[in-house]
């Protein structure tokens, strides 16, 4: 009788889930204040079903906000932003149990064993005990975690900690998953791990939003990116699109500690029709499509050119400085 | 508005985590449960006793008996919700994991709240079978005695959830213990009769919420049920209420950004 009650509390929870056909994310003139800081000022961005995309943007840049909201973490502060269709302002609960949120840090329950953290997890959904125990088991397989599964979370490392975020983030079959930062901190054979699960996912059909500083991760996970720089979106588009516009095909590179080096090549490449940004050690040319220059030493610098790529993008549209 | 019916079911949620947890560490929980009680009825009552003469028949063991099931089922809310809480709020980051889920803050601080309750009603039960088994209780409405530590339970988790709400750190409790749980413990009724009092203090302690909780408790021992119990019973549902009102409030204004 007490099952039953619960499975009908999940259907009653999930109820708002029902339309479908709706956008998994919309925001429109989404503002986000904390007294006097404005950490998102009037983003619009829309989510299409089944896509992974990314929020790049430097530390203080808005992105964490706007996912804090998505996840009903935080109060949107005005503007409209739709989950499923379902405005997270006044359906908070029924929007978070479509959702998968997999944190930055490790917010594990370290009291309790591994597949407990699951377990009790699945049951903050009001998923029953039976349930929760099926759906815990074939998780700790899917992410390998199954011979750890009585151990206590603070035996685990850091890669499979990180495994064990994503399992219980997806232990409500989640339709969305959001992903703040998912591989900081892993050695490489983890974040491989944990894009393939990623990536199987996407398969799946998950829409996936997903906050990272790497940007090998956002050009392999991401169908689509936003930039976001002080809480306003400096650019949209697919990884390709964007290192297409912003950077264009070739960059090329000098570095030297020879400021005077610099100079003379900065020189020489802005005469050749290059757009040029300099930093007291390095000169990046864009703009110069197609032109080849093997490594080579000019002037007393190390120059070579190299394919434009997302970080390009990035630098270029948030500075080079270092801005805390 | 907020210990709605429709509430309790998610609060669950969260009490069943802490069960879980404590079901694990029961053992080491259980010794203590035990021990310290019969530390304080002993040295208290036994050895302070033997020189403490009250205005009737009873012994003072008899006495202290129904004010340590009081005292300890309040440390034991408090404790949890305090230390307890507050580890799992800011240390373990498990508040935060939990409205990451349908749970919302406020489900959060029930299932904290019912939880102290029932950590309430486990002191107060154990204290009160020892009583028992010493042929201390009189009455057969002692049966009462745990529902009743719920409802205390409920009151003094929410007071230590408000303190835990404004928290910087664990040495905040050293404070609420030193300024708050402990002089309602010595001046609450616990260990000497409130006639002690002048008439002035005496009405002010009842204003202490120990007071009328281990009042009732009394008068539950003895069987012999008074308006006070009434009034009692009234003042701790009013009190509970309001600082459980207060503490999803506050505890809402320090995580929800």
């Amino acid at each position: 009788m007490a099952q039953v009650g619960i499975t009908s509390q999940v259907a009653a929870e999930q109820d708002g889930a029902g339309a479908t056909n709706a956008k998994p994310v919309v925001a429109q003139n989404l503002i986000k204040e904390f007294g006097e800081l404005v950490a998102v000022r009037g983003i619009d961005f829309e989510v299409r079903p089944g896509e992974c995309f990314g929020f790049l943007g430097p530390n203080g840049a808005g992105k964490t906000s706007t996912m804090r909201m998505i996840t009903c973490a935080s109060p949107v502060t005005s503007g409209s932003l739709l989950v499923n269709g379902m405005p997270v302002q006044t359906q908070a609960r029924a929007v978070k149990s479509i959702i998968g949120v997999v944190p930055q840090g490790d917010n594990l329950d370290d009291e309790i064993t591994v597949i407990d953290n699951l377990r009790l997890y699945a049951g903050y959904f009001g998923i029953g005990r039976a349930e929760a125990n099926t759906r815990a088991r074939s998780a700790l397989e899917l992410f390998q975690l199954a011979d750890r599964a009585n151990s206590k979370v603070d035996e685990l490392s850091g890669g499979m900690k990180r495994r064990l975020l994503i399992a219980r983030g997806l232990i409500n079959e989640p339709s969305i998953i959001v992903l703040d930062e998912p591989t900081t901190g892993l050695d490489p054979q983890a974040r491989h791990l944990v894009w393939r699960t990623l990536r199987r996912l996407k398969d799946q059909g998950v829409t996936m939003l997903l906050t990272t500083h790497y940007m090998d991760e956002a050009a392999t996970l991401c169908d689509r990116l936003i930039v976001m720089h002080e809480g306003r979106i400096l650019a949209e588009g697919t990884p390709l699109e964007l290192i297409r516009r912003i950077a264009g095909e070739t960059v090329i590179e000098a570095h030297s500690l020879d400021v005077a080096a610099l100079d003379r090549i900065a020189e020489h490449l802005r005469d050749a029709g290059a757009e040029i940004e300099q930093t007291p050690d390095t000169v990046h040319a864009f703009g110069l499509n197609g032109t080849d220059v093997t490594e080579s030493n000019v002037h007393g610098a190390q120059i070579y050119s190299r394919p434009a790529n997302l970080e390009d993008v990035f630098l270029r549209l948030t500075g080079r400085g270092l801005e805390e | 508005m907020l210990l709605t019916p429709e509430r309790v079911p998610f609060g669950f949620r969260v009490w069943r985590r802490n069960w879980t947890v404590f079901k694990k560490f029961a053992m080491a929980e259980v010794g203590p449960l035990f021990v310290e009680p019969l530390v304080v009825l002993g040295a208290m009552g036994i050895g302070l006793g033997a020189y403490v003469s009250l205005s009737g028949d009873e012994s003072y063991v008899q006495f202290i008996g129904p004010g340590i099931v009081g005292g300890y089922s309040l440390f034991a809310a408090f404790f949890e919700c305090t230390y307890g809480s507050y580890t799992r709020m800011a240390i373990r980051g498990l508040y935060e994991a939990m409205i990451a889920t349908p749970l919302s803050i406020e489900d959060v601080i029930t299932g904290e709240v019912l939880w102290g309750a029932t950590r309430s009603v486990f002191s107060a039960t154990v204290i009160l079978f020892v009583l028992t088994v010493m042929g201390f209780v009189d009455s057969p409405l002692a049966i009462l005695i745990p529902p009743l530590a719920f409802l205390g339970g409920i009151l003094f988790s929410s007071m230590a959830l408000l303190v835990t709400a404004h928290a910087p750190s664990f040495w905040t409790f050293n404070y609420a213990i030193t300024l708050g749980v402990m002089p309602m413990y010595f001046f609450g009724g616990v260990f000497f009769p409130l006639e002690r009092y002048p008439d002035v203090v005496r009405e002010l302690a009842w204003i202490i919420p120990l007071t009328p909780y281990v009042a009732v408790i009394r008068e539950l021992v003895a069987g012999s049920l008074s308006m006070t119990t009434v009034w009692g019973l009234l003042y701790l549902v009013v009190l509970g209420a309001a600082f459980y009102y207060l503490a999803v409030a506050r505890m809402k204004a320090r995580l929800i950004r």
